[in-house]
């Protein structure tokens, strides 16, 4: 393939608004100078918005970076690929085929390929990337690495990424480690210098400073999240290794190894267990959490199945419990590294008998970090297990994200637990009494008080002062409670957030979690269409009282989702009693995350075919 | 006699502990378990032991999984807080309340189907924690509540009641509480109270994971000829390497030991324990002789009790985790939040 093939071919002409995609083999050190080359954007101005796309594997394997470079700041999944960066042969056709046409392919020549594996409508940019790295380094790991940085250097020539903001970056990553500074801002400027001299003018595809980053941050939704356990006061973590939440429960302990350690005696306010399976996990934080102090776990689907007979014990026998699940495709041999919201169901309604659990759906990273404190008060408050639903495409993708804050007059939300105090002054002591009608009990802490307020935990064989029954009566009276302390929840819950159309309109969407940015772009597109559609976005399970207004002011509802089985339609007809006709689903399942477009394309037909007046009987021609 | 109240008068010359309870203040609900039933004389030793110690009840938390055996953290200690688990999960529930609050006694009750067969994975991680707690497993080598099944710490070959021999290897879990890091490891007889309240009392006095097998007859589904749970069997093949005394702290010693019949072991605490040689040379702090000495009597048959091994300085978990003094569920903002200025720092580090 020669340049001037290429030059026939028509080019796709950008400026801060493209997607970038690199093919890698997994283990082959290309994850740092992939994140290097996105925060270049950031560092300029402009948003940009990464995905790893990667095998369940440690090395060999392919693995693919997705970076979509986006001046107005969308940061859902575009689709499609401008750019691809092909350095894993493996996987080479099927990346070929995902270029848009007029779009680029930039790949090693060191070794000539025949045109037959070439695609006629794709302009093709060549450049000896594997030559120029063993001229220049000797150690085979070097030269794979340093191969990873000279391609930076070469997209940064090509796409005008102002070098000095790469230097700074690099200068950044290797601070006080001098011996790999210098070598590195080698390898970037050989790519640069290369590009410079070799490439200009091949691609299209470039970009400006702009202004649109702001004081916004880059961080990933697991990291977040760990970082809410800490502000929101939880002092016990117990975990068992799964993807995507382990890197959640690291970074708890980065974190606490941080801010957690008492300066005085330099011993640990916080306790990590990484137990032997998911069940210890949760025992660990049930157990915890019956004593009074707060305590979670991170978990993914698998775990979550295994952890269901505890949290039928928890919700029954009222003991505060967080579990912070991030979604991924089941089932335990499933797509560990794919994205989903698919364990809603198995959440909504874990374990066994009539239980039902409230669940917050963050939306992005800065959600991660408040609803993963907010689970911690509400389970406090609630005496039950909370789940904060997020998922693998927020968990393990660094996002941009509003700044994280916190109000220092933030007091923890212990819940109703009587102290020494009350109990001396003879309050009276009911574990299970509805005393507020508010459906939650008072509770004690094991050592309290000599005397008073020492009960026993159990399932449900209780009566209401938790002393031992198998009487009808008394099991109606708990559960009916629980009933009552659910409607409680809905109040205390985040409340959904409506967006109104600029027109007036009959269509209603509602969508949750990591669907928001691509249904932030995809409702511009539909109004460029002339498509107006109210959304409300849900953050919590039950649904307050503004959920069924909304699907009453409409006259048909989407809910878009991104599971089989349109999991949350499900529990709205359920638990709203709606008329399934209502509620349209649609639906995105395959593993990657949901895109504007698809979600565009699918709403814009619907609507459509809504819009056509059938044809009356009797008058077809 | 489970419909009826127990009685609140108590007779007027029950002697009371140093700390004014008498044993009626230590005591549970009625319990509702088979009359003759192994488990009440634990339950009854467990009373008898927590009096003698002086233990304040409302400062030790009972926890248990599910089984006869975990039913009886009811029919004890009514003035603690207690907690009817999970079925073979009482181990992590324990661990994540000691966690919580450090400065409680912990004990944890459970059953042999509740600990080898479907706990013994939480068994086994608990012992390699070194969790500090008492554990007490109620081992009579069947279910009783669902009728009869041999559980896993049934001897091959022993009979179940309707004279079926059970073929599968039997757990041994003073064993694996050796392998696993167990710091104090005793078996006991339900039917020998002298053994077993010492043994109680020196479990709950130290300051690391403590289990005590106690070999607990079932009388209604494994008490038969052929079965080697019953209390025949256990009282003919009973081979105990020690008997112990256990002096509390605070207290002095009052019995003299002719020269070499006892060793001395003191504890972390300052307790001591006075071992009183039943079996020439077995050191009980030598952990390989111990498996070995368990190993080749259990070969012959024998049902090798006593105090097998104790670590007399050991780690426990908070040790482990460098976790602070104070309990965690006492922690609050200020201690837990590293506040606003805090992560405007780490939003920084995040550009």
């Amino acid at each position: 393939m020669t340049s001037a093939d290429a030059q026939s071919v028509k080019r796709i002409e950008a400026v801060n608004d493209f997607v970038v995609k690199f093919a890698n083999v997994n283990g082959s050190g290309s994850a740092s100078a992939n994140e290097l080359f996105a925060k270049s954007f950031l560092r300029m101005g402009i948003p940009v918005s990464p995905r790893n796309i990667f095998p369940s594997n440690i090395q060999g394997l392919p693995t693919w970076y997705e970076v979509r470079i986006t001046e107005r700041g969308w940061l859902g999944r575009r689709g499609g690929v401008d750019l691809m960066v092909a350095m894993n042969p493996q996987t080479w056709d099927e990346d070929l085929n995902e270029i848009e046409p007029g779009g680029y392919l930039f790949y090693d020549d060191s070794k000539p390929l025949p045109a037959s594996r070439f695609r006629g409508d794709v302009n093709v940019i060549g450049m000896p990337l594997t030559e120029i790295s063993n001229a220049s380094y000797r150690d085979a790991r070097e030269r794979q690495l340093f191969k990873n940085i000279i391609y930076v250097g070469a997209l940064a020539g090509m796409m005008n990424i102002e070098p000095g903001v790469i230097a700074e970056l690099i200068g950044e990553q290797y601070k006080n480690k001098e011996k790999l500074l210098k070598p590195n801002l080698n390898a970037f400027q050989m790519g640069y210098n290369f590009a410079q001299e070799k490439l200009k003018g091949r691609l299209g595809l470039t970009v400006k400073r702009a202004y649109n980053v702001g004081d916004k941050i880059f961080m990933e939704g697991n990291a977040a999240a760990a970082l809410g356990c800490v502000y929101g006061g939880a002092t016990v973590c117990a975990w068992y290794p799964i993807t995507p939440s382990s890197s959640l429960a690291e970074a708890f302990q980065r974190y606490c190894s941080r801010l957690r350690v008492d300066k005085e005696s330099q011993r640990n306010k916080f306790a990590i267990v990484q137990a032997e399976d998911e069940l210890a996990s949760i025992g660990i934080v049930v157990g915890a959490g019956w004593n009074g102090a707060r305590a979670f776990t991170a978990t993914s689907g698998p775990g979550i199945s295994l952890m269901t007979e505890f949290i039928g014990l928890a919700y029954f026998a009222e003991i505060p419990a967080t579990i912070i699940n991030v979604q991924r495709g089941g089932p335990s041999t499933g797509m560990p590294t794919r994205t989903q919201q698919a364990d809603l169901l198995a959440c909504a309604y874990a374990s066994h008998g009539d239980t039902k659990h409230p669940m917050l759906f963050p939306e992005d990273p800065n959600e991660c970090f408040y609803h993963a404190a907010a689970a911690l008060d509400l389970a406090d408050r609630l005496q039950t297990p909370v789940f904060v639903m997020t998922d693998l495409d927020i968990g393990m993708n660094q996002r941009l994200t509003e700044p994280l804050k916190w109000d220092d007059a933030r007091r923890y939300d212990r819940g109703k637990v009587m102290t020494h105090d009350e109990l001396e002054a003879g309050k009276a002591f009911g574990r299970y009494l509805d005393v507020d009608s508010d459906g939650i009990p008072y509770r004690t802490l094991p050592g309290s008080h000599p005397k008073r307020g020492a009960y026993f935990t159990r399932g449900t064989t209780k009566n209401a002062h938790a002393a031992y029954s198998e009487a009808g009566p008394d099991y109606v009276y708990n559960v009916q409670r629980l009933l009552k302390k659910f409607e409680t929840a809905k109040t205390l819950v985040p409340q959904p957030v409506l967006r109104e159309a600029a027109h007036k309109t009959k269509y209603g969407a509602i969508y949750y979690g990591s669907t928001s940015p691509s249904m932030q772009e995809a409702l511009e597109s539909l109004e460029a269409q002339g498509i107006h559609v109210d959304t409300l976005r849900l953050r919590a399970f039950p649904f307050p009282d503004a959920v069924e207004e909304f699907i009453a002011a409409h006259e048909l509802t989407f809910v878009v989702e991104q599971n089989r089985d349109a999991q949350m339609r499900m529990l709205l007809v359920n638990e709203l009693n709606l008329d399934p006709a209502k509620l349209m689903a649609i639906l995105h399942y395959d593993g990657t995350p949901i895109t504007a477009r698809f979600i565009t394309g699918e709403i814009a037909e619907r609507v459509r075919v809504l819009n056509v007046e059938p044809l009356k009987k009797g008058k077809a021609a | 006699m489970t419909y009826l109240a127990k009685p609140k008068l108590h007779h007027p010359t029950l002697r009371a502990n140093k700390l004014g309870f008498t044993r009626r203040d230590y005591e549970g609900k009625v319990s509702t378990l088979c009359a003759g039933c192994g488990h009440d004389s634990i339950s009854a030793a467990i009373i008898q032991a927590c009096w003698e110690l002086e233990v304040e009840p409302h400062r030790l938390a009972k926890l248990s999984g599910i089984g006869c055996s975990s039913k009886t953290t009811d029919y004890f200690l009514g003035n603690s807080h207690g907690f009817n688990s999970v079925h073979g999960r009482m181990p992590s529930v324990l661990t994540g309340a000691n966690l919580a609050n450090r400065d409680l006694i912990y004990l944890g009750v459970s059953g042999d189907g509740d600990s080898a067969s479907i706990g013994l994975g939480q068994f086994a991680h608990l012992m390699r924690r070194g969790v500090n707690m008492t554990y007490i497993l109620e081992n009579n080598g069947v279910y009783g509540l669902t009728k009869g099944q041999f559980s896993a710490t049934a001897d091959a070959g022993s009979k179940s009641k309707r004279g079926i021999a059970n073929t599968d290897a039997a757990v041994d879990t003073v064993s694996l509480a050796l392998l696993m890091g167990a710091t104090f490891v005793a078996r006991s007889f339900s039917g020998d109270k002298k053994q077993l309240v010492p043994l109680i009392k020196a479990a709950l006095a130290h300051s690391g994971c403590a289990f005590i097998d106690v070999i607990s007859p079932c009388v209604a589904f494994n008490n038969h000829a052929g079965s080697t749970k019953s209390y025949d069997y256990v009282r003919e093949h009973n081979e105990a390497v020690n008997r112990l005394d256990f002096w509390p702290a605070r207290d002095a010693i009052t019995v003299d030991y002719a020269q070499g019949d006892a060793i001395e072991v003191p504890q972390h605490d300052g307790s001591v324990l006075r071992l009183r040689k039943v079996h020439d040379g077995y050191d009980p702090t030598e952990r390989i002789a111990a498996m070995n000495h368990l190993q080749q009597h259990q070969a012959k048959g024998e049902v090798v009790t006593g105090l097998l091994y104790v670590d007399p300085d050991p780690q426990d978990l908070h040790q482990h985790l460098n976790t602070v003094e104070a309990p965690f569920n006492a922690l609050g903002e200020k201690e837990l939040c590293p506040g606003s200025a805090m992560l405007h720092k780490i939003n920084e580090s995040l550009r």
